[in-house]
């Protein structure tokens, strides 16, 4: 059990670690599919070190709440890394939180983030603020129902016992997961402000999104909100492997040989992951924002769809 | 007397008509009838909280008062359900008092004493409506109620609109009573004894039992502010002070769903499945559409008020989801949804009366209800905006607060649903599902709008700088509020044993699972799901605390002040940033054929361009208007026959006898 519990904690503080580096991955290849040579994958953490080592600056008008606001972000991050498996199906604190909490986890981190947005009155801030809750608003109720489909496949909510369950039906297609699949893929671009829906790298203040709420943060701060994003995108991704790829996860009774497997499996999965999101956000072309909702309400509605699929056709 | 859980809550209720009572002794002295007399109502409150937690694990009390008319003693019964909705009013109504000893002003509306008055009978009368255990009892005190909230909403009864507001809302009480009075009537079967005893007692055929339940969904509905009977919120809330919309909109709303639960789940005994498919339909309709009016509302109370609609629609499926198991027999599943309504009541009184005591403090601090005249108050007023954001991150059903606890409640409740017997409602129960995961992501939307534009940001308007915070009495009052909510959040467990009384006494089952962990919630088994509060909290604590440790430790703390970079615009005032206007116009983009919209556009040759939007409730053209015209339409008809002159009346006096002669030929 204790061993259980420290393989556990080891796969949080791994995902932590390592989210950076799978951004600094999907960058790496984005760039190749663009003929660039890219900055290097290690460059989200030279970042992130550049920014811990300035002095943060901070307008006159904010209140305590923007200085909280990345922390709460990182903690709900963090706190999301330990509910998700990421190797092995023994999340620390899969038992505490269900996928539901796991999207409550979500929807607090945009609250705080969007509040802080608004809590120095730029006009830059509040129009991200917005721009974020609408597309959280259509993007949680999907990425719930996608969770209830694959619950309702897996007689549970608790993630490590999807991923257990599913792991388990070899090669099994389900219809219902396949649509379900399409509306999580939707839903990771849209909440990890990646292209059709935002842009990470864009400099133009009007066409964003997420850059546009984080205008004001600096330093530290910034390095945190940007930790924190890394480590979102990564968690969805193992949210990803979870539901859609959960075979190679280390089961509840596999032995030591099971789990050794399946770290490379896993390293495996996300490289290959993170190359087709790379070739997703290069193959298409960012949406005007009010195209956003009727992306996500597609999403929303594949969603459904997924969930209405198994529950007539019960598969 | 012995001192039962009974006896103590009708103590508390005539307490209560004795502190309004005692309001008259001096009615102009604010110190006396606004300040002393609230303190002693927050007192009964608790008294009345801890009595109907008492009562929760004793058996059912019943007695017969000798009050009333001859022949026609009250009686009154004390059962969980009862206890429960006692205890809601007690812990809701704790706060609303304390906050109001410090809250009502002397000169602002009514005569303080007069106030103290109409306030404790509204509770006190609130108190009978679930105590009652008779039809007369219970409508006379369902009408009390209706009145006494009746001269609290026109407090400020000298503004023609809060005039309007207060007819409107007397108006579709009255029609709701009519509603209750003759579901009633049909609950009695035949038997013509009006005690609900009787009514349990009376078995009626399934078409009849149907149409007293669907009397009652329209009565109990109306109170509720189900669509299309819920236009009298947004009107009355604005108009009431506010923590009388603190006690509308937490609590009383809560006697209509008592109402109907009494009905369907107890005088009825067993519901009939499509019943439940009802209720889930109209309650996933009017959730979604109370947030998204929600969503673009302008004035703060407005706001609150559609929020309130979209929560009653959120209990109203939980109740629908609970009556249609409970139709199929499907028990475990039927206590489920019960206890995640019942759970959602509590905690909707919690943070909708914290909420609306919070617009109470900033009204009076600004004088201000409009979103786009407010912002920065977190400067101004920290007590008020740091308790305000509890309340807003549990009505957004953020983790680890109760509004995701009743939230996620309700959705094992959908998702447990193993193939049901029929084909629509296994379409429905998704459906619904979905159309609740959407309401508590556009909640979420709502509660940034709201706490954003009130709180945070640069001041609108000069004025507000000069805000102050609230006073000590309303501290205390929305503190209180704001405990409830992260008591509610971190004991779920406690309170799910607590609400299984309610449904082993009413659907013969309880949940039972979650006994066997204090601190890990399983509703269904621990396989299937299970969330525990306090590990979330503490794991967030944990992970925020070292977090925070490592960057201040390792790096440094430095910080500098500086003016807002925003992209490097010079000339920022606060008029850029996003209004309330601004803030929900994806919503409007977004669910356009929802709202009637009326567009004022400038042309660019216009001296003074004026732009305006205003946005209207389509049910008012669909059902309320054509209302009023065919209602104004037959009156006209009807005025021909008034022309006011003798000789037409003798001659319809001369018809009249000719008409009868000719019958009695």
């Amino acid at each position: 059990m204790s061993t259980w519990a420290i393989i556990g904690l080891f796969e949080a503080v791994l995902a932590i670690l390592i989210a950076p580096l799978f951004i600094g991955w999907i960058d790496q290849c984005r760039a190749w599919l663009q003929n660039r040579r890219g900055a290097g994958m290690l460059q989200p953490y030279r970042t992130i070190r550049k920014l811990l080592h300035k002095d943060a600056v901070i307008a006159h008008g904010a209140s305590s709440l923007f200085r909280v606001s990345p922390y709460v972000q990182f903690g709900a991050m963090a706190m999301a890394a330990a509910i998700i498996p990421v190797f092995s199906v023994r999340a620390p604190l899969g038992v505490a939180a269900d996928t539901i909490a796991l999207v409550g986890v979500f929807a607090l981190a945009r609250v705080f983030i969007a509040l802080a947005a608004m809590d120095i009155g730029t006009a830059f801030g509040s129009l991200g603020a917005r721009r974020e809750m609408l597309v959280g608003f259509l993007a949680e109720p999907a990425l719930l129902m996608v969770f209830l489909t694959a619950s309702m496949i897996s007689q549970s909510t608790l993630l490590p016992t999807i991923a257990d369950v599913l792991g388990q039906i070899h090669f099994t297609i389900f219809p219902s997961l396949a649509f379900a699949g399409i509306a999580f893929v939707m839903v990771l671009l849209a909440e990890n402000a990646r292209i059709p829906i935002d842009n990470p790298t864009t400099h133009l203040e009007l066409t964003m999104i997420h850059e546009a709420m984080v205008l004001e943060y600096s330093a530290r701060h910034l390095a945190l909100i940007e930790w924190s994003s890394a480590l979102k995108l990564f968690n969805y991704a193992t949210i990803g492997i979870a539901l859609f790829l959960p075979w190679g996860l280390a089961g509840r009774t596999g032995g030591a040989l099971e789990l050794a497997l399946a770290l490379p499996i896993a390293a495996l999965k996300l490289v290959i992951l993170g190359a087709a999101l790379a070739l997703v956000e290069t193959l298409s072309a960012k949406l005007r924002i009010f195209r956003a909702p009727e992306f996500l309400a597609t999403a929303f509605l594949l969603a459904v769809l997924g969930l209405l699929v198994h529950l007539l056709l019960g598969s | 007397m012995a001192l039962t859980p009974l006896s103590l809550v009708l103590g508390v209720a005539i307490a209560w008509l004795a502190i309004g009572a005692a309001g008259l002794l001096r009615p102009h002295d604010i110190r006396f009838a606004g300040r002393a007399l609230f303190g002693l109502g927050a007192v009964a409150a608790l008294l009345l909280l801890a009595a109907g937690i008492w009562s929760l694990g004793q058996p059912v009390q019943a007695w017969v008062l000798p009050l009333g008319l001859p022949d026609l003693p009250l009686h009154v019964r004390l059962d969980p359900l009862a206890s429960f909705f006692l205890a809601l009013i007690g812990a809701t109504a704790a706060g609303i008092s304390v906050y109001s000893a410090g809250y009502f002003r002397a000169g602002e509306g009514a005569l303080p004493g007069l106030l103290c008055l109409q306030y404790h009978v509204f509770l006190a009368s609130m108190t009978m409506v679930v105590l009652a255990d008779d039809a007369y009892t219970f409508m006379v005190a369902w009408e009390t109620m209706a009145l006494a909230s009746y001269f609290l909403v026109t407090t400020q009864h000298r503004v023609p609109e809060i005039r309007k507001a207060g007819f409107l809302y007397l108006l579709l009480a009255h029609v709701g009573a009519i509603g209750i009075l003759l579901c009633f009537g049909v609950l009695q079967g035949g038997s013509w004894q009006f005690t609900f005893d009787a009514m349990r007692a009376a078995t009626l055929p399934p078409t009849w039992a149907s149409i007293a339940f669907g009397l009652a969904l329209f009565g109990f509905g109306a109170k509720a502010g189900l669509v299309p009977l819920h236009v009298w919120l947004p009107e009355a809330h604005p108009a009431a002070p506010s923590p009388v919309s603190a006690l509308m909109s937490g609590v009383m709303l809560k006697t209509a769903i008592y109402g109907i639960v009494r009905v369907s789940f107890d005088l009825l005994h067993t519901p009939l499945w499509w019943w439940g498919a009802v209720a889930l339909a109209l309650g996933a309709f009017t959730a979604v559409f109370g947030a998204v009016f929600a969503a673009v509302q302008t004035d703060m109370k407005r706001l609150l008020a559609y929020s309130s609609i979209e929560n009653i629609g959120v209990i109203v499926t939980g109740l629908g989801l609970a009556m249609l198991f409970r139709g199929l027999k499907m028990n475990a599943l039927a206590a489920l949804s019960l206890s995640a309504a019942l759970y959602h009541c509590i905690n909707h009184a919690q943070f909708k009366s914290l909420l609306f005591l919070c617009t109470g403090s900033v009204l009076h601090a600004t004088g201000q209800r409009n979103l786009g005249k407010l912002g920065g108050l977190i400067h101004r007023m920290p007590w008020v905006a740091w308790l305000a954001l509890v309340g807003t991150l549990a009505m957004a059903g953020l983790p680890p607060l109760n509004g995701f606890v009743s939230e996620w409640l309700l959705l094992q409740a959908y998702l447990f649903t193993p193939g049901l017997p029929h084909t629509i409602v296994n379409m429905l129960v998704p459906l619904g599902a979905a159309a609740f995961a959407l309401t508590v992501a556009l909640s979420a939307y709502v509660m940034v709008k709201f706490y954003g534009v009130i709180f945070l940001g640069r001041a609108r308007e000069a004025i507000l700088t000069q805000a102050h915070d609230a006073g000590w009495l309303e501290r205390i009052g929305l503190a209180w509020l704001a405990l409830g909510c992260v008591a509610l959040g971190m004991a779920p467990v406690a309170v799910l044993d607590a609400l299984d009384t309610i449904n082993r006494s009413l659907i013969g089952t309880g949940i039972g699972a979650q006994t066997q962990n204090w601190w890990l919630l399983t509703p269904v088994d621990a396989q299937r799901a299970s969330y525990s509060p306090l590990v979330f909290a503490a794991g967030m604590a944990i992970a925020i605390a070292i977090t925070y440790l490592v960057v201040r430790r390792l790096y440094h703390g430095r910080v500098r002040r500086s003016d807002p970079w925003d992209c490097g615009f010079p000339a920022q005032t606060p008029r850029m940033q996003d209004t309330a206007e601004g803030f929900g116009q994806p919503i409007r983009h977004v669910f356009g054929p929802f709202f009637r919209i009326e567009r004022e556009l400038p042309t660019p040759f216009d001296k003074e361009p004026r732009y305006a939007l205003r946005l209207g409730d389509r049910w008012w053209d669909w059902l309320y208007l054509p209302i009023a015209r065919s209602v104004q339409e037959t009156a006209r008809v009807v005025g021909y026959l008034q022309q006011g002159r003798i000789a037409l009346y003798l001659f319809y006096s001369f018809a009249t006898l000719l008409t009868l002669l000719a019958f009695a030929l």
